[in-house]
């Protein structure tokens, strides 16, 4: 599997290493009022579809950044891969 | 008062150099190294600073730049390594730190990393076999980390001849060296 690094260029998948969903992304407010309940569905309720998947990949053995990976987990197609930064910023987040 | 004896990387007096027919392998011990990584937002402010005190304009993704006896080299998005001969420039990170003030964060790596030279026409043939970069394709002032026997090693190509260097974790120094020279043994 080839990742289309978009800073990099083609890169083997091999150099990265899987997180899990890109929804990882969206860490509830820990002093919200439902941060209880908020906290249990972001730590252990995951979708698992069969299809366009988002997902965090980190380029371990390379520049080191956190990449947004769109691949179909059916035929492994990469659809799309950003920064995570840029995704998280795009999201209104500074840091 | 102590009475210490330097040595290089690799436990010796002084600097290993193997040679192979078409390609050596050199340990340089002379080169000092800082870290740079721009601050939230203050990218600009790090480029203009690192121009203003040094004349060495940062260079962009994969890159690296020399200018006099400093070079640097892109790390990942925002962050550089600065390289000079350690001579001349053992206090390298104090210089950056007060050049850049809060524009950047600032940390020395000296004594962190060992760096091997290698040069000669077959170097490729011996990189094809331990890393998953194409050297053949590198410009001449590419840079890339990768992994060269499960270290993080960054690989930087010197010039337009067939030269480049390895930057690897110090403390794994004997091993990196054993494989590059199992590698090249086993190309050539």
């Amino acid at each position: 599997m080839i990742i289309n690094h978009p800073l990099l260029g083609p890169r083997d998948a091999q150099e990265f290493t899987y997180l899990g969903d890109a929804a990882l992304i969206d860490r509830p407010d820990w002093q919200g009022e439902d941060a209880q309940s908020r906290f249990y569905e972001y730590l252990y309720l995951r979708d698992n579809p069969a299809g366009t998947h988002r997902e965090l990949w980190f380029h371990e053995g390379g520049d080191r950044s956190w990449l947004v990976v769109t691949r179909n987990t059916v035929s492994h197609e990469i659809l799309q891969v950003e920064l995570a930064r840029d995704v998280a910023r795009a999201k209104g987040r500074s840091k | 008062m102590h009475d210490l004896i330097a040595t290089t990387a690799l436990g010796e007096a002084g600097p290993r150099a193997d040679r192979f027919e078409g390609l050596s392998i050199a340990e340089n011990p002379d080169f000092a190294l800082v870290s740079v990584a721009a601050r939230l937002d203050r990218q600009e402010g790090l480029s203009a600073a690192m121009k203003k005190a040094f004349g060495l304009a940062l260079p962009d993704v994969g890159l690296s730049r020399a200018k006099g006896a400093l070079s640097a080299f892109w790390t990942g998005p925002d962050q550089w390594m600065i390289e000079a001969p350690h001579d001349s420039h053992e206090d390298l990170a104090a210089q950056l730190g007060a050049a850049l003030g809060e524009n950047a964060s600032v940390v020395e790596q000296n004594d962190g990393w060992v760096r091997f030279d290698i040069e000669g026409p077959r170097a490729s043939d011996m990189f094809e076999r331990l890393c998953p970069l194409d050297t053949r394709r590198m410009q001449p002032d590419a840079v890339s980390r990768t992994s060269i026997e499960h270290l993080g090693c960054f690989v930087l190509r010197r010039d337009a001849g067939e030269a480049f260097s390895v930057l690897g974790p110090r403390s794994s120094a004997g091993s990196l060296h054993h494989a590059l020279c199992t590698a090249a043994r086993s190309a050539l």
